[in-house]
């Protein structure tokens, strides 16, 4: 019943999926990290060839697809930077994605335009998977991030997951914010006040029936968090670089600002982190912010392996 | 000097009570451009008792079907279609938003993949009627400034 829903299915924004489907995934992913580690051997996905099509550099998530389809058995093409590529001579998305649907059983796309993932899965008669389309939707790093927490945590309702840092442009806080107010997560939002998550987004969240609370003091909000998700505050949202050194070090995680925390506090970031969380931080307990760019294979192993029909 | 006047038509359509302005977006929105073969005559700031200003835009032999005039309420939602045959009224209703509008108006992300030279029609789900507010399905962006937008 759930396989006849997934295979073929475009994976272009959070919101496509219901709860139900979320959670079906995070447990298939959970099947899939003894072949992520490299424990156990798998080929569900042999004679399978995926293009993976990114126009912009990423470091984790494009290795991750190609990791996480190399495990299943399948195979890799594509480009990961378009300078070269027909693109850099004028050719429209729309084209490169009907050609490269000719080539491929699913499309892996990051692209810096907001929309183009939806663009592609018009296109495309193969599914399409979204890694990420500008300031817009980042599916599977929201599923990885619900799976870190469900892994580490027991469940995601319940938990108190304080966000921090660019909650204004950051793309994945988004979409994670909505999928944790739907799975029953209370939310603390800590930014600047100019980067404080916009109104639009509240409102959404706020549509689940969970008011989050706002707060500019971290060292007061982290106190009883059981997830605190960092992101980066990048320096170029700030005309003044004075004050971006100031806004940094607030929302800075070192040793001393894990004083009083709760002892199973987990942290987690989407990486690559610019001095947002201490390197000695990286030793506590608390960080996961690498297992969870570990958990990004076994959920797109499980992607994979649903839309193109190799797993139900 | 010659006086102008804009008389009664005998077949085709009047759009009526169309706010204050918007006589030539209309056009752009029902498409009429210089490949018309009849008379299409346009009264801009015209009093009117029931809304103080108006603008109207007749078409002769030319009847538009209702979803075609649908469009225009995104940007006058209280003007009224006319249907003329043989100068009497024939049909007589107000436009209603539709719940889909395709094509017709850009996308007020500048950042959208529909803004880039693809061949992609726009398209927006109306998630509010009153006042109108228009998602992107592309780029998920909410547009309330309709008139705006418009090509």
């Amino acid at each position: 019943m759930m396989s006849t829903t997934f295979r073929g299915m475009d994976v272009v924004s959070i919101r496509d999926f219901s709860r139900e489907q979320i959670e079906h995934v995070l447990r298939l992913a959970e099947k899939m990290v003894p072949i992520a580690r490299g424990d156990e051997r798998s080929v569900i996905l042999e004679g399978h060839v995926l293009g993976s099509l990114f126009y912009e550099p990423s470091t984790r998530t494009r290795l991750s697809f190609d990791a996480a389809m190399t495990r299943l058995g399948g195979r890799v093409l594509g480009f990961d930077q378009p300078t070269g590529a027909s693109v850099a001579k004028g050719e429209t998305l729309a084209d490169t994605i009907k050609m490269v649907d000719s080539y491929c059983d699913v499309i892996v796309l990051r692209h810096p335009q907001e929309g183009a993932a939806r663009l592609a899965a018009h296109f495309a008669n193969k599914p399409v998977i979204n890694a990420g389309d500008g300031a817009g939707q980042h599916p599977t790093q929201t599923m990885l991030d619900l799976f870190t927490i469900k892994k580490e945590k027991k469940k995601i309702d319940g938990n108190h997951v304080v966000v921090v840092g660019d909650l204004k442009y950051g793309r994945t806080v988004h979409s994670l914010s909505e999928a944790l107010a739907t799975f029953g997560a209370q939310l603390t939002f800590v930014a600047p006040p100019s980067l404080q998550i916009p109104k639009e987004h509240l409102k959404a969240i706020e549509s689940t029936g969970h008011k989050p609370k706002q707060s500019s003091s971290l060292e007061e909000a982290i106190k009883d968090a059981d997830v605190l998700y960092v992101t980066r505050i990048q320096k170029e949202r700030f005309p003044d670089p004075a004050e971006y050194q100031k806004v940094a070090g607030t929302f800075r995680i070192d040793m001393n600002m894990l004083k009083d925390v709760k002892k199973d506090l987990i942290i987690m970031h989407p990486l690559p982190r610019v001095g947002e969380i201490a390197p000695e931080v990286d030793q506590t307990p608390y960080a996961k912010y690498f297992e969870q760019a570990f958990n990004g294979v076994p959920v797109r192993m499980a992607l994979l392996g649903l839309v193109l029909g190799g797993v139900k | 000097m010659k006086e102008f006047k804009v008389t009664p038509i005998r077949n085709g359509t009047v759009i009526d009570h169309i706010n204050v302005g918007m006589a030539l977006k209309v056009l752009k929105i029902i498409g009429v451009k210089d490949d018309v073969s009849s008379t299409v005559s346009v009264l801009m700031h015209v009093p009117s008792k029931r809304c103080g200003w108006k603008d109207i835009v007749k078409i002769e032999d030319r009847e538009l079907d209702p979803k075609e005039l649908d469009r225009i309420a995104l940007i006058s939602p209280n003007a009224t279609i006319n249907i003329i045959r043989d100068y009497n009224v024939a049909e007589k209703f107000v436009v209603e938003v539709p719940n889909v509008i395709r094509g017709i108006m850009k996308c007020s992300n500048p950042g959208c993949i529909t803004n880039q030279n693809e061949p992609v029609e726009t398209e927006f789900v109306v998630e509010s009627k009153k006042p109108i507010t228009l998602r992107c399905i592309y780029c998920d962006r909410v547009t309330m400034d309709v008139a705006e937008h418009i090509r």
